[in-house]
């Protein structure tokens, strides 16, 4: 399906990562917004706010981001595509209803654009140390999808591409942005609607008493049906079975997570978007997501001008993570280096994915800035040693 | 009318593929489902097009078993979800049914806010004075003196009077009924159907199981007779006036009927106002 040229702003515009997610996310066929203001991230529910009521929606600014959370899936449910943005402490309340939006398999995406933390942290400087949080945030076994963009460019066409994965398998997205590419302005190209491509939602074509709201196709993933249209079904957070019924027995419990977990696992490799460069002849590959990707960039120029063949693997799906990719790569290569702004999350998984046939050295920062070029070329001198 | 019917008009509103229910005998939740299926069928409302949200409880479990498109949802958010599907989709008469914790504790904050927004959703809080999907602990209705598993030697916090907080932050219509009174509340949720804006009827129903028989207030028959002998209909009562306490009067009644432009009319209007020709009004997504 094509875009619905209403909300698509067709041209070249200088706009910074929040205001083109805004963007991407109308293209998208997003008409249902509800926020609760944070930095760095209000700009986008800002910016949908005043663009909204000449394209055909709503937004309401909830009284908190549980409210936000949920009002979204109320909206989903009543037929809207719809989308929530927060950072750090509003990400952690909106925690729930992530999950209650995987149980009920509630296509919608929701935007964190990461700022420093534990806690209030570092409101106005980036990080992205929510990666394993967007990951096991909420309780219980469940999978989402997570992408991470590194310009307002990719702002514009992952948010996109979010909509378009959480319909298509029924998950909630978290589009993982970060402070610096939030408040970066570059050039961004939207293209005409009809270059733009939809992915409607799985809306049942059977007749009301032929439906089973629950019951999965072949790939995992049921179609949907919207309050209002005569099917009379229900929907809970409880384990419940095809019927949508509560089930409360071991059996419907297997059955249901590991469906709910299999839809997005078995579709790993086709949800994986990446950019990959040099890693066939690399000693070394320098992973690396969002922001840090373009620090990385720099670093990995440094190193080819010392003559050090560095390969560049960019993760653009984090989530799931493309585990067969990284652990062919890693049978290639003699080391991972994994700069991220945080701790050490993702290296995590780059080592898991290795599983031993190539090391893997985190080039860790706690956030408020981004790396410098050296830390990384230092790493990648440190993994020939 | 075929006898069928006046054996148990209400059961094509149930799931009946759902029974049996969950709810203890003597429960009063049941017999305030049974009134709203009599409203349903007195207010000739589009069944296709109501959709019923609830939170978590023993009253969370109503929207399962009615056969209306049906949301559980998660603990004190049963209203913003009800926001999210009246607003996407204005075209369906949204009810939400819930708890006194749920609505008032945990979910407190949405129900004030939702009221003050005037959002187009009707809210039945069926009101047991405790938490009793967890067994038996203390809710912000409880009254002083009663005993809860959390308050072993009776509660000492002042209660929530519900009529009040809801007409205070705005609601447009508020009643007060119990579950003695079914016709009264069968009345009442069928006005609220007709009614536009935020709507809010509290319903006051037993919990032998987990308030009445530790507070020795006997069995669901016992309670009913209480509610008989204490309560007293004042409609139009200022909701200041209507503080419970564990062995007093109740008044009941209609405290607030009054019109204020809904969310969405007060939205459209401004936009309007501001935009003029520019403003464009969503679509209904299931017209
Ligand atoms: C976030 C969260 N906290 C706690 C619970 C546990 N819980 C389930 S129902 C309930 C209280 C229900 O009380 P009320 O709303 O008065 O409904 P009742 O069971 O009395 O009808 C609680 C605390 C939960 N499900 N979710
Ligand atoms: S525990 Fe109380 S409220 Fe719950 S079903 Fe039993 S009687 Fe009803």
């Amino acid at each position: 399906m094509q875009a619905d040229p209403k909300g698509v702003l067709t041209g070249a515009h200088f706009l910074d990562g929040d205001q083109a997610c805004c963007e991407g996310a109308l293209a998208a066929g997003a008409r249902f917004a509800a926020g609760y203001p944070i930095t760095p991230s209000t700009e986008i529910v800002e910016r949908f706010a005043a663009r909204i009521p000449t394209i055909g929606g709503v937004f309401i600014q909830m009284e908190d981001e549980l409210a936000a959370s949920i009002a979204i899936l109320g909206a989903v449910w009543g037929g809207a595509k719809a989308f929530t943005v927060t950072s750090g402490p509003g990400f952690s309340l909106m925690m729930e209803h992530i999950g209650y939006a995987a149980m009920t398999e509630t296509p919608c995406v929701f935007v964190n654009v990461q700022r420093g933390g534990p806690s209030t942290g570092l409101p106005t400087l980036p990080a992205q140390a929510d990666m394993m949080q967007a990951r096991w945030g909420s309780h219980g076994d469940y999978e989402i999808i997570a992408l991470a963009p590194n310009s307002p460019q990719e702002c514009f066409d992952l948010t996109i591409q979010a909509f378009n994965l959480s319909e298509e398998y029924r998950v909630p997205v978290m589009f993982m942005m970060d402070e610096c590419v939030g408040h970066m302005t570059e050039k961004v190209e939207i293209p005409p609607a009809e270059r733009i491509e939809i992915r409607p939602r799985r809306h049942t074509s059977r007749l009301p008493g032929e439906f089973r709201p629950y019951e999965a196709n072949g790939d995992g993933v049921p179609e949907m049906v919207h309050a209002g249209e005569g099917y009379r079904f229900h929907v809970t957070g409880l384990t419940h079975d095809e019927q949508g019924y509560p089930a409360m027995n071991p059996q419907a419990q297997d059955r249901l997570v590991r469906r709910l977990k299999r839809k997005v696992h078995d579709a790993a490799e086709r949800i994986a978007l990446y950019e990959e460069e040099n890693t066939e002849a690399a000693d070394v590959v320098v992973v690396s997501y969002g922001i840090t990707s373009r620090v990385a960039q720099r670093a990995i120029e440094m190193a080819r001008e010392k003559g050090i063949p560095v390969g560049k693997f960019r993760l653009i799906t984090v989530w799931p993570f493309p585990e067969a990719h990284l652990r062919a790569l890693a049978r290639r290569t003699k080391a991972f280096v994994v700069p991220e702004l945080n701790c050490g999350q993702i290296a995590l998984e780059v080592e898991r994915a290795a599983a031993g046939h190539a090391r893997t050295i985190p080039v860790t920062h706690a956030g408020g800035s981004v790396h410098q070029p050296e830390q990384i070329l230092e790493a990648i001198a440190e993994a020939l040693r | 009318m075929k006898e069928a019917a006046v054996i148990n008009p209400v059961e094509p509103f149930l799931r009946m593929d759902r029974m049996p229910h969950i709810w203890c005998p003597g429960c009063g939740i049941g017999t305030t489902v049974n009134c709203f299926a009599r409203a349903l069928i007195e207010s000739g409302a589009d069944l296709d097009r109501l959709a019923i949200v609830s939170g978590i409880g023993c009253t969370g479990r109503v929207a399962g078993y009615l056969k209306l498109d049906s949301f559980h949802t998660t603990h004190g958010r049963a209203i913003p979800f009800a926001t999210g599907l009246k607003l996407a989709n204005p075209s369906l008469q949204v009810v939400v049914y819930s708890g006194d914790g749920d609505l008032f504790a945990i979910g407190g904050n949405h129900l004030i806010h939702a009221a003050r927004r005037n959002i187009d959703i009707k809210v039945v809080c069926v009101n047991n004075l405790i938490y009793a999907m967890t067994g038996g602990q203390s809710a912000p209705t409880t009254p002083p003196e009663a005993v809860t598993t959390t308050a072993p030697f009776g509660c000492y916090e002042p209660a929530f009077n519900l009529p009040y907080l809801a007409e205070s932050a705005g609601a447009s219509y508020v009643a007060r009924w119990t579950t003695y009174h079914v016709r009264q509340l069968a009345r009442s949720m069928n006005d609220v159907l007709h009614k536009n804006g935020f709507c809010f009827i509290e319903v006051l129903s037993p919990c032998p199981t987990l308030y009445q028989r530790r507070n020795r207030m006997g069995d669901g028959l016992d309670t009913m007779k209480y509610y008989k002998e204490h309560s007293k209909t004042r409609h139009g009562a200022a909701t200041r006036d209507l503080e419970l306490s564990l062995h007093g009067d109740i008044i009941v009644g209609k405290f607030v009927d009054r019109e204020r432009p809904d969310y969405l009319e007060a939205m459209q209007h401004r936009l309007r106002e501001q935009l003029g020709e520019r403003f464009v009004e969503q679509e209904a997504v299931c017209a």
